[in-house]
């Protein structure tokens, strides 16, 4: 076996995809089911708007080409849709913030353009009056993400991953030198020489079963999930502070509104941030704010109901960025994980740029930014160092 | 900016509450700090020393049994009135034809003018009609150790309008979750068409109407509310061709001492086994409606013999002509709050999930108690003896004095028989590992959202092996119902079959895996949005709770 992936959600699953692709020998491991952890708890964001210029922007333009190209190959189950996305303003101060966040990614490359408080409702007819304006980033689409994941593994498969759900990982083992040699399940063994971190939110657990360390975190969010509706809303749509709440690490909760209809009717509405370690509990405040944001934006929205609320822990690292790349202590492991809320749109570059470096081959993405070293050295930690 | 922790605002009622008192006499209750006692005039505003949730066998005895320890008790329920399903009852000027079907009436009416004495003397507030969406722990900045709950009205036009409508937040120190449960369906080819029912549904709408579903019924499934369904159908003039129970009651033999120590059991059972005589109803125990045959309607079903693991015999199909099928296979105990508030759980003999509970009923969360079917499917005597038992040890905490007096450990050994007699009963029913085998391809499984056993084998080959990942990659489940129809099969499905065994099996003696269900209904978002701050903002009043 090349390669043992621990974890099955969308980053695992782009992982095994494109090392199969490759021609590597691969299996997928995870103690639950496809999906089982954050990839199944959000909306499927593949957003190029909420990124401000730098290494995280080009590794979701890059990423956002693959999914193109992948919409091509996989089933249309996966819902790829290019929607675009809306960033609405409130006042002229928030319209002349998001000018200058959207003139610098005009400059990366970012197709963007400003919309005048008359054009919004041409584009969104169902918005709330009195807006200042907002932009428009019709690069910015969506999946449905579980199924985006299962079919990369069904996918891999046919390029001859193999696939073990419900077996967790009890051990990664080592040689005497410390090189990566397998990993362990209550059923069975595989010998590997290289093994991916791609575990999400739990990627600090196998961290540390393989002697290192990752400083992840969770960052709970909630997604309101209402009645299946007609078509309403046709873009991603929200307002200008969730950019910054993106980007802050603050541990209350921030909410902001993030409001998107689906191919299949329901209307998603995002989107909380908080950090209160794996507390599943539903935070009443949390959905009330998401609720008022929602219906703030949409006042048609008010009599829908809300069937369902999701909960998910966005894996979080404490700069904000992915881990892509060789762990700096353990030869033989890789990490791919902590990409926070973006995971579903960066995972594709994501797999490349692990398979890429697993054959040697050049990436076509700079993941320098990413190494996960950057993380262990900032931290002071040594090997072993429990989380 | 709003500031999660900014204390005392006061503010706690929905702009919908029409109901804001007026005069400021504060009354006992209002809190010290905090929410302005100029909200009290009703005659018991919140904080309550105990919130019920359920108005059925056990809320209700848990309820009255606290009132009358001193404790002020606000006890809250979707349905019109009070009882339950158990004692369900029709509405006034709806008197059923014939004898009454309601069971254990004395009780019930006991039960009934105990709690409106309660009300009339301002012990016990009685919100019918309110859907509690979520509960929460107030948190140590309210200053106080307890519970929020948060509700909506249920849909549909009142009966009668009270001042109560109005209120969404209700707090309270204690909280007894006393929440019931629902029907388990294991589907099969045909399940959809109209004239089958759920047989507690049957009875429900008898009880509530007298009406039937069909004149020729035919009754099947598992568990030990088939008989008394099929007796109920019976006694208001329906033919019950034969009742189909898939599990063997020999099960019950297996345990003589079990039977012995529950003798009312025994003697309920034999008075079953009277009325199905007195209606010359035939039981057919390993057997199952393994089609349901019709166009329009249902017209007729195939019965078949199942082998231990209810797996269909080959050449034992009977076809069986009738106009209704009730049909069900034991209850779900309604779980959406405690799993939201993170209770310990366990899987009860019949692959349900149930609350874990102590001796005394207290879950392993501080000031939670427990209390009827969400503890495990019981029955109505467990479920009365539970919520007295609840009642007593909120009573002693609240009064910090202790429990485990002669009477009470009486209780508590009768109530741990019962339970044994219950897992007994759970053991019995549980579907065995092969049901799957009665569906075919085509059988609709999720039926809010058109989801066939095909589509779940799929996704189980696609990497979905419990219900939530079956339901991301299928769709079944995310409809009105929330899978509560699908779940049983969807996880069954979708679980990898035993070794050896057909892998298109699943598994169909999985257990269930409580789903997370945050909401606990739907609600709109305009009722999210006007829900109160947090409870971290202060204390809270409950205005405008009134007496009924």
């Amino acid at each position: 076996m090349d390669l043992v992936v621990i974890g099955a959600g969308v980053v695992g699953a782009a992982c095994a995809y494109y090392a199969a692709e490759a021609g590597l020998s691969v299996a997928v491991v995870d103690r639950g089911p496809v999906a089982g952890g954050t990839s199944g708890s959000g909306e499927g964001n593949l957003l190029v708007s909420d990124k401000e210029p730098g290494p995280e922007l080009e590794l979701a333009r890059a990423s956002l080409r693959l999914w193109i190209q992948l919409a091509q190959v996989l089933s249309s189950d996966i819902e790829f849709e290019a929607k675009g996305g809306l960033v609405v303003a409130e006042d002229a101060e928030q319209l002349a913030a998001l000018r200058e966040f959207a003139t610098a990614q005009a400059r990366s490359g970012v197709a963007v353009e400003e919309v005048g408080p008359g054009g919004l409702h041409d584009r969104e007819p169902h918005l709330a009056p009195g807006l200042a304006g907002g932009f428009h980033y019709p690069e910015d689409a969506q999946v449905q993400p579980a199924r985006a994941a299962a079919r990369l593994l069904e996918a891999a498969g046919r390029a001859g991953a193999r696939l073990f759900l419900g077996e967790e990982v009890t051990a990664v083992t080592t040689t005497p030198e410390g090189r990566v040699s397998g990993v362990r399940t209550a059923r069975r063994r595989l010998l590997t020489g290289a093994v991916v971190n791609a575990a999400g939110t739990w990627a600090d657990r196998v961290a540390e079963l393989a002697g290192s360390y990752l400083p992840v975190q969770p960052r709970r969010g909630f997604v309101l999930v209402t009645e299946p509706l007609p078509p309403l809303i046709r873009h991603k749509v929200y307002a200008a502070g969730y950019v910054a709440d993106v980007a802050s690490g603050e541990a209350e909760l921030q909410t902001s509104p993030v409001v998107e209809g689906t191919l299949a009717g329901p209307v998603l509405i995002g989107a909380s941030r908080e950090r209160v370690g794996f507390d599943r509990r539903i935070s009443a405040e949390a959905v009330r704010r998401l609720a008022a944001g929602a219906t703030g934006l949409f006042p048609v929205l008010a009599q829908v109901r809300i069937l369902r609320v999701y909960c998910g822990f966005r894996p979080y690292l404490p700069d904000h960025l992915p881990a892509i790349g060789p762990d700096p202590y353990v030869p033989g492991l890789y990490h791919a994980c902590g990409h926070e809320g973006a995971g579903i749109g960066l995972a594709p570059a994501t797999g490349l740029a692990i398979a890429r470096q697993l054959t040697g081959a050049a990436t076509d993405v700079d993941v320098g930014p990413f190494d996960p070293g950057r993380l262990t050295e900032a931290a002071g930690a040594r090997p072993g160092r429990g989380s | 900016m709003w500031s999660p922790r900014r204390k005392g605002t006061g503010v706690t009622s929905s702009p919908s509450d029409g109901t804001s008192p007026s005069d400021g006499t504060g009354r006992s209750g209002v809190p010290a700090s905090g929410g302005p006692a100029a909200r009290g005039s009703l005659p018991t505003p919140g904080p309550y020393d105990l919130a019920v949730i359920g108005a059925g066998p056990a809320g209700l005895a848990a309820a009255v049994t606290a009132a009358d320890s001193g404790l002020r008790v606000v006890l809250i329920d979707a349905s019109e009135r009070p009882g339950g399903q158990f004692f369900r009852h029709a509405a006034p000027g709806l008197a059923p034809r014939n004898k009454p079907v309601h069971h254990k009436r004395a009780t019930f009416a006991a039960l009934s003018a105990r709690l409106a004495a309660h009300v009339r003397g301002g012990r016990i507030t009685h919100l019918l009609r309110h859907h509690v969406w979520t509960a929460e722990e107030s948190g140590p900045a309210a200053g106080s150790e307890g519970w929020t709950l948060r509700h909506v009205l249920v849909d549909g036009a009142p009966a009668a309008p009270t001042p109560a409508d109005g209120i969404r937040v209700t707090t309270a120190r204690f909280l007894l979750l006393a929440t019931g449960a629902y029907e388990r369906q294991l589907p099969f080819p045909g399940w959809t068409l109209p004239g089958v029912v759920a047989a507690g549904g049957a009875q429900a709408i008898l009880k509530d109407s007298g009406a039937l579903p069909g004149r020729r019924i035919v009754v099947a499934g598992s568990g030990p509310l088939l008989p008394a369904v099929a007796a109920s159908l019976a006694e208001a003039g329906a033919d019950i061709p034969v009742l189909a129970e898939a599990a063997s009651y020999t099960g019950y033999a297996s345990r003589p001492g079990v039977l012995a120590r529950n003798p009312a059991k025994a003697v309920e059972g034999v008075r079953l086994a009277a009325d199905l005589l007195r209606y010359r109803i035939r039981l057919r125990t390993r057997s199952a409606v393994v089609r349901a045959h019709g166009t329009d309607r249902v017209e007729a079903v195939t019965l078949a013999t199942l082998d231990r693991d209810w797996r269909p015999v080959a050449g034992t199909e009977v076809r069986i002509a009738c106009d209704a099928l009730a049909v069900g296979h034991g209850l779900v105990p309604q779980l959406e709050l405690a799993v939201a508030l993170g209770c310990a759980l366990r899987t009860a003999p019949d692959g349900t999930p149930a609350i874990e509970v102590d001796g005394q009923q207290r879950t392993d969360v501080d000031g939670l108690w427990a209390a009827g079917e969400p503890t495990g499917v019981g029955g109505v005597e467990l479920a009365l003896l539970e919520g007295r038992s609840a009642a007593r040890s909120m009573a002693a905490a609240f009064h910090g004095s202790g429990s485990g007096r002669g009477r009470d450990a009486r209780a508590r050994a009768a109530t741990a028989r019962r339970r044994r007699f219950a897992d007994l009963m759970a053991t019995v029913h549980r579907p065995g590992a092969h049901w799957p085998q009665w569906i075919t391809e085509d059988t609709e499984v999720c039926r809010c959202e058109e989801v066939t056993a095909h589509d779940l084998r799929r996704a189980h080959e696609l990497g979905a092996r419990d219900a939530r990942s079956a339901k991301l990659l299928t769709r079944a489940g995310m409809g009105w119902c929330q899978g509560r129809m699908c779940e049983t099969a969807v996880t069954c499905l979708v679980a990898d079959a035993a070794d050896g065994a057909d892998a298109a099996d699943g598994d169909g003696s999985a257990p269930l895996v409580p789903a997370r269900r945050p909401l606990s209904c739907p609600v709109s978002l305009q009722d999210l949005a006007d829900s109160t701050p947090s409870a971290d903002a202060g204390p809270t009043a409950t205005p405008g709770a009134s007496a009924l």
